[in-house]
């Protein structure tokens, strides 16, 4: 698979983020390497431009661990739910951001009074709709996705604006009794991201075959 | 006409019948939102401590619930009423984009006998709504259709990945009584 860097997003030409701010000032790609610690036996589903973007980085473009969505916008959570119940002794870690998870925020709901203990949902919350052009999201106008999860029951929350908050997250997202959820606020930005195909069956099949031994 | 007790038990016993060929199929995720057409699956799901019964805010958490727990290497099915089915459409490019398999059994409204003119529009629409989303349909009208149509749409979805909806049509459920 190739892994030149190039644009995971719509050409809509560079720069689409300039000028645009929100209430933190964290680079979105170092953050969640320093908030996920990666290691073999987690698996990952992302919502997709940023997020996915974000996950690939973190662990690899081809990497087959990660059920990255190109569409479908608001499944991210519902798929990370389900696998979650699948595979009780696997660590499954949802990387969304603030558009899709908005999108069916009722979810929370859903995986908040079933609790699976091996969950962990991050929001990386940027304030915008990258995908379509980097539009103000709701988030940045008072909606706040950690207190919508904490109403929603889901017990281990925190939400991390500078590096000071990452350690007592991190610990929460990977050490939890119960589901997690960390609302992780970033700058604004479009950065590059990893080629990895859109195929959503290929992408089935690769992290099937990782997992089970089998498509 | 007289109805024999066979034929009345199969009437009736449907429900519990079809609970326990999703069983024997290996089935562990009941998806659903409340629905009284589904309520004997919802209450035995619910009662069952070896399967997963996950009560949906919307029925297209559903569909990508299913999606993860194929991942995962488990079956699950969508339970839902048809007003269900306009909820879930673009969530279905994932299961037919992906190939995931695709259990969904809906209890119709809006059709045979219908009561309250709300119903209609999706009643008319489920089934063409579904079949132009890629979705193959199976109807079924009498007690008798249930288990050889499911037992088909099981083999349907997990053997071939196919993308299936069983539709529990009035004449089989009776339509609600309205006032």
């Amino acid at each position: 698979m190739a892994t030149e860097t190039i644009k995971d997003s719509h050409a809509l030409g560079a720069g689409r983020s300039a000028g645009k701010t929100s209430s933190s000032v964290l680079e979105r790609r170092s953050a969640i390497k320093k908030l996920l610690p990666d290691n073999e036996d987690t698996l990952y589903v992302t919502g997709l431009a940023g997020a996915k973007g974000d996950v690939l980085v973190l662990i690899g473009a081809d990497n087959p661990r990660v059920y990255p969505l190109g569409g479908a916008m608001g499944a991210a959570t519902g798929m990370a739910l389900g696998l979650a119940l699948a595979q009780p002794d696997k660590r499954v870690v949802c990387v969304t951001g603030d558009g899709e998870l908005l999108m069916n925020v009722g979810t929370l709901a859903t995986i908040g009074i079933l609790n699976p203990p091996n969950l962990s949902i991050v929001c990386v919350d940027n304030e915008h709709y990258g995908e379509t052009g980097f539009q103000p999201s709701h988030t940045g106008q008072g909606v706040d996705l950690a207190k919508i999860a904490e109403g929603s029951g889901i017990q281990a929350v925190r939400t991390v604006v500078t590096e000071a908050d990452m350690a007592d997250a991190t610990k929460v997202l990977f050490e939890s009794n119960a589901t997690s959820f960390v609302l992780m606020k970033v700058g604004v930005s479009d950065p590059p991201a990893p080629y990895r195909t859109r195929d959503a069956s290929y992408n089935k099949s690769v992290f099937r075959k990782d997992l089970l031994g089998k498509v | 006409m007289a109805v024999t007790a066979s034929a009345e038990s199969a009437a009736s016993d449907w429900p519990d019948a079809l609970y326990e060929l999703l069983i024997e199929n290996d089935i562990t995720q009941f998806t659903y939102v409340p629905d009284a057409g589904h309520q004997v699956l919802i209450d035995r799901s619910l009662a069952d401590s070896s399967i997963h019964a996950i009560s949906l805010t919307t029925e297209e958490e559903g569909v990508a619930v299913l999606a993860g727990a194929h991942l995962g290497g488990k079956r699950g099915v969508l339970l839902m009423q048809s007003s269900g089915v306009g909820n879930c459409i673009n969530l279905l490019s994932l299961m037919t984009g992906a190939r995931f398999p695709f259990l969904t059994i809906v209890s119709m409204r809006g059709d045979f006998g219908e009561g309250n003119a709300w119903q209609f529009p999706m009643g008319k629409s489920t089934q063409p709504v579904l079949e132009a989303s890629g979705i193959t349909c199976l109807r079924i009208d009498t007690p008798e259709e249930v288990i050889p149509t499911v037992t088909a749409a099981i083999t349907m979805a997990f053997q071939a990945d196919a993308q299936v909806a069983v539709l529990l049509t009035q004449k089989l459920l009776g339509a609600k009584a309205f006032a």
